[in-house]
């Protein structure tokens, strides 16, 4: 069997050559999947019959929740493909994975505050779906301090893979936390098997803004990945070579 | 699949029938977030380009016996 794909995938370099084409056509895709969702989910699905236009902030809650659960599970994947077989571009990955993640839990849970208040007349519940995101943003954080907290790159690798794989414990509990505990949150409006709770005119937008945040997820992550790339082999000849071509000289 | 605007007027679809300020709010602050996670990586690079920029003119500047 030829090995050479795997190994190659393994280098910076070689990732980052690779990447420098796609990014403009990802971009554009990105954007242009998020204008059209968000027009569509602001201006023209119907108004909610219950809980009029405030259920519009479902059209970035709810991807953007989907995005940092789905984050959790690349940061966590990285860091086990590293500290099985030191890979170097999977430490990068999951380096690069921790800030979106946060910041995608962030905005989940700051939309989902927002929505909560004119929905069920308070900010904040600490009901176990909300508690089990506001974890999965500690979590983020835990592997982002511990990744400046250590000197050695690769002491610092190893540990926060180690974080990541033992919160893994947390995602089944946020995915399950609606069915198995008395909550104030609304179960899931979006399901693959059975019928969705959720309109048609409704659900188009969301599944729209759904994959424009998966677009988006996979151009956020490439995106780091190839400036922390550039920051880690910066001795090396190559990303000097091309420092010294760059136009963007400072 | 995709219907008609749903509001009256411009005005009708700032207030959103009192839920405006809710709505707007959350869609202001993830654009915010979303710009951020695509500058700091831009200004990580900008940062190491002139880091590699002065280390260069060092090199090149300073005696022989300074180099390392």
């Amino acid at each position: 069997m030829n090995w050479q794909w795997f190994h190659r995938l393994g280098s910076p370099r070689w990732f980052y050559e690779k990447t420098s084409r796609w990014m403009p056509w990802l971009a554009s895709l990105t954007l242009l999947s998020l204008i059209i969702g968000t027009a569509w989910g602001l201006g023209f699905a119907p108004m909610d019959s219950k809980q009029g236009n405030s259920y519009r902030i479902i059209y970035i809650h709810v991807p953007s929740a989907f995005l940092a659960l789905a984050g959790y599970y690349v940061m966590a994947l990285a860091g086990a493909v590293g500290l099985v077989w030191k890979i170097k571009l999977s430490y990068i990955v999951m380096r690069s994975a921790a800030p979106i993640g946060a910041t995608l839990t962030l905005i989940s849970l700051v939309t989902g505050a927002v929505w909560g208040k004119p929905t069920w007349g308070t900010w904040w519940v600490w009901d176990a779906r909300i508690t089990s995101m506001l974890l999965l943003f500690f979590l983020y954080l835990g592997v982002i301090v511990l990744q400046s907290a250590y000197r050695g790159r690769e002491i610092a690798n190893k540990v926060g893979a180690i974080l990541s794989l033992v919160g893994m414990i947390n995602a089944p509990i946020i995915y399950k936390s609606v069915d198995w505990w008395f909550t104030l949150h609304q179960p899931a409006t979006l399901k693959l098997i059975g019928k969705s709770s959720i309109d048609a005119s409704m659900a188009y937008p969301l599944l729209l803004m759904i994959a424009g945040f998966y677009l988006l997820y996979i151009y956020l992550l490439i995106h780091w990945t190839r400036v922390e790339i550039l920051h880690q082999e910066q001795k090396t000849s190559w990303v000097q070579a091309l420092f010294n071509n760059s136009k963007l000289a400072g | 699949m995709m219907s008609n605007f749903q509001f009256e007027s411009v005005a009708d679809f700032f207030t959103m029938a009192g839920h405006g300020s809710y709505v707007w709010f959350s869609y202001f602050i993830t654009i915010i977030a979303i710009t951020l996670l695509i500058q700091v990586p831009v200004w990580k690079k900008r940062q190491l380009l002139t880091q590699l920029k002065r280390q260069q003119r060092m090199n090149r500047t300073s005696p022989k016996y300074l180099k390392s």
